[in-house]
């Protein structure tokens, strides 16, 4: 009873400026001080996973862009990537120099976007407008090349749609060019900002060995000092003949993880820029015909297809069986990041909370599914 | 104000009105003056500002109603006061209600005390620099009550948090006022700028020996206003919006201007303090060179006061507004830290050096 007198139960969300979504905190504050703090999620639970057995595979593939709304792409390739393992197609190699251009430029706009909402939530509002600018940039490319903004359903089964006109290719290395000098930009007003630095360091450390017991993926784990990048240890896609550096950070914090984007940011656009070169003087097929996308068929059979996506390890496991998969299971980074939030977030201050939370890039589309 | 006053009575006198009449009538006329001026400053600050964020985030900020956006402000007025007043169920009702104007009135007697030009100072007494400093913390009452009242838990930490802030850096800013009615020797906001006209022209204004003291009170005003970096009171990432979290229509609106204006009033304190207030940075008026044969001189002159006055006070607003394009905001407890164990000690010390200052220099205490 005493307990209950001295504090205060708020709850942060699911309306909220600040929760990226629907995510609702049950924080018990002590003052500005939290006690305890319960994430509850599944305010946008769409049922994506049940969706798949009522359709067919052609038919569920424009929903699984749905999932993680920053990063399509990523989406996108895990579930082509398991049919086509399932029924045993190849696919060309340009197409998959295609995916990974796309999938790169994706994790560009979601880092991007990331920053700008991190800036906001810590009061910032410019780096928002800047990030936006230059995300916007990388939307106008893909609307060009898949006539969607944000949703794609640009890869299919056996490769992409359509080949990638040189003007794109073009705008594309101009933007390459451009963007080195933006972050630039966000490094000077951000990264040596005393501010910034007080509000990060030392904030929300995740040591390697949680980040380990709850199965943290990606730039999260990375800032943790693991150096797990899937697309270094099992590659996949064309990533093994790529050369590219893996951004890694042991100071665990919140501004670690910053970091470790930032520089993602620099290591994407190294990846871009070799891709670029190939698609260039290549001339192949960009799409395996074997496969009929509307008449699709396949065999019995499951496989787990893993893709590193901007917010940890994505995968999708689908079982198939004839004209629609018999069960599809996804695995998405943030889910395992929202559990993570009590572990980080206790007995710090309420105002720490947007930190860590905002530094853990968490999107509930993906959490909820 | 005599010489307003004057020209009144004799005005009115021409009509026949008694003496004692215009002697009551009076004190209408500043309040109208103060309250017109208010609502048109507010407005032109509100644009401002989002024009202002505009050029610095590369957008183009409102240019939709009336040319380059300039009736934005208008319409938004207009849509706050045609809005239902929402009031949830179990607020504390006066209270409530008070609350958005003990927020607002305070910022128009702090207006009044604002000495525009050498005429325009509608309360004039001699210690108006401490009138004003006390005055300007009132609207944090108005906060404590909109936040107790709401009964809304961000309201309540919103104002909580205001009120701790406001405190804390109340203590530097009384500092350096002290150290700035040091240098002129007197309390009275007009002799204080009146102090600061010198031969040298714009380098007897105080910013140049108390430049410390600039800093000082400029950071902790923006702490006082709740501006970025800290505006923890409605940290719209963490509560919501803070204190006035449960408010709308007209009420909010009063929350809203009582702001803008006390940025501008603060603003104006600043401007009167280290700037020179209404004097001239060339050492003379130009009216003085253009209407040199005109019976109406001195009225001219006033209002060209007014206009460096309101150009050094807008130098100040732009200056803030510039901070809150760049800056993050500060954590709470941070906010306080830097407060008690920074900017307090800075400010004690410069008070220390200021009166080294005066008493080695002005006064020629060493011979």
């Amino acid at each position: 009873m005493t307990n209950l007198l001295k504090t205060m139960e708020i709850n942060l969300g699911p309306q909220h400026p600040s929760t990226h979504g629907v995510l609702r905190l049950v924080l018990e504050l002590d003052g500005e001080v939290i006690k305890s703090c319960t994430p509850i999620v599944g305010y946008l639970h769409r049922g994506i996973e049940k969706m798949a057995e009522s359709r067919s595979y052609l038919q569920y593939l424009p929903i699984v862009d749905r999932i993680d709304y920053l990063g399509g792409f990523f989406n996108s390739y895990a579930f082509c990537d398991c049919i086509e393992h399932i029924a045993n197609v190849e696919v060309p190699e340009k197409a998959q120099y295609i995916r990974v251009l796309c999938m790169e430029l994706n994790r560009i706009a979601s880092h991007l976007l990331w920053l700008g909402t991190f800036m906001l939530d810590l009061g910032a509002s410019s780096p928002l407008f800047y990030c936006f600018r230059d995300r916007e940039r990388i939307l106008h490319i893909f609307e060009e090349l898949t006539g969607q903004r944000m949703m794609y359903n640009y890869f299919t089964f056996g490769g992409v749609r359509w080949n990638i006109p040189d003007a794109i290719l073009d705008s594309i290395s101009v933007f390459v060019a451009d963007l080195p000098n933006c972050i630039k930009d966000y490094e000077n007003i951000i990264t040596n900002n005393p501010i910034f630095i007080s509000r990060c360091k030392n904030k929300g450390v995740l040591s390697k060995k949680t980040a380990l017991q709850y199965s943290i993926t990606g730039p999260n784990l990375r800032a943790s000092g693991v150096a797990l990048d899937f697309r270094k240890s099992n590659p996949y896609l064309v990533y093994d003949k790529l050369n590219f550096d893996i951004a890694i950070n042991s100071e665990c914090d919140a501004l670690a993880r910053y970091k470790v984007r930032i520089s993602e940011l620099y290591s994407s656009l190294e990846i871009v820029r070799q891709c670029l070169d190939y698609i260039r003087q290549s001339n192949d097929e960009v799409i395996n015909k074997t496969l009929k996308p509307v008449i699709l068929n396949i065999p019995d059979g499951e496989y787990t297809s893993s893709v590193e996506a901007p917010r940890g390890l994505t995968s999708c496991t689908v079982k198939a069986g004839g004209k629609n998969p018999y069960r599809v299971k996804w695995r998405t980074g943030s889910y395992y990041a929202v559990q993570l939030l009590p572990e980080l977030i206790n007995n710090s201050e309420i105002a720490d909370v947007m930190a860590i939370f905002g530094s853990l890039d968490v999107i509930l589309p993906e959490v909820d599914k | 104000m005599n010489y307003l006053f004057s020209l009144f009575i004799n005005y009115l006198a021409n009509f026949g009105v008694p003496k004692e009449i215009s002697y009551v009538v009076f004190p209408i006329l500043p309040f109208c003056i103060v309250a017109c001026a208010l609502i048109f400053v507010v407005l032109i600050l509100v644009l401002a500002e989002r024009k202002i964020l505009a050029l610095f985030t590369q957008r183009k900020g409102p240019n939709r109603v009336g040319v380059w956006g300039i009736l934005q402000t208008i319409a938004d007025a207009i849509k706050l006061l045609c809005k239902e007043n929402i009031e949830p169920n179990v607020t504390d009702g006066i209270f409530f209600t008070l609350a958005p104007l003990i927020a607002f009135v305070p910022v128009m007697v702090c207006w009044g005390i604002i000495p525009f030009s050498n005429e325009f100072d509608f309360i004039s007494i001699s210690t108006s620099a401490l009138l004003f400093s006390v005055v300007a913390i009132m609207p944090v009452i108005g906060i404590l009550l909109a936040g107790y009242s709401s009964n809304n838990k961000f309201s309540l930490i919103g104002s909580v948090r205001a009120v701790a802030q406001i405190v804390s850096y109340e203590l530097p800013i009384i500092f350096v006022i002290l150290s700035v009615c040091i240098l002129a020797s007197s309390l009275n906001i007009k002799d204080i700028i009146l102090a600061q006209v010198s031969v040298y022209k714009m380098f007897g204004w105080y910013i140049f020996p108390c430049f410390l003291g600039f800093v000082i009170m400029f950071v902790s005003s923006l702490a006082e206003l709740n501006r970025c970096p800290f505006d923890l009171p409605e940290a719209e990432s963490e509560l919501v919006a803070g204190y006035n979290t449960e408010y709308s229509g007209m009420r909010f609106a009063l929350f809203f201007l009582g702001e803008y204006a006390m940025l501008f009033a603060s603003s104006a304190f600043i401007a009167a303090l280290f700037l020179g207030g209404f004097i001239s940075p060339f050492g003379f008026y130009l009216s003085e060179k253009l209407f040199a044969n005109n019976i109406l001189i001195q009225i001219f002159i006033y209002f060209e006061q007014a206009i460096w006055f309101f150009l050094k006070t807008f130098i100040v607003v732009f200056l803030i507004m510039w901070v809150r394009a760049v800056l993050p905001r500060l954590k709470s407890s941070d906010l306080l830290k830097f407060s008690w164990k920074f900017l307090l000690p800075l400010s004690i010390l410069n008070f220390i050096y200021i009166c080294i200052f005066k008493y080695v220099v002005l006064v020629g205490g060493i011979k």
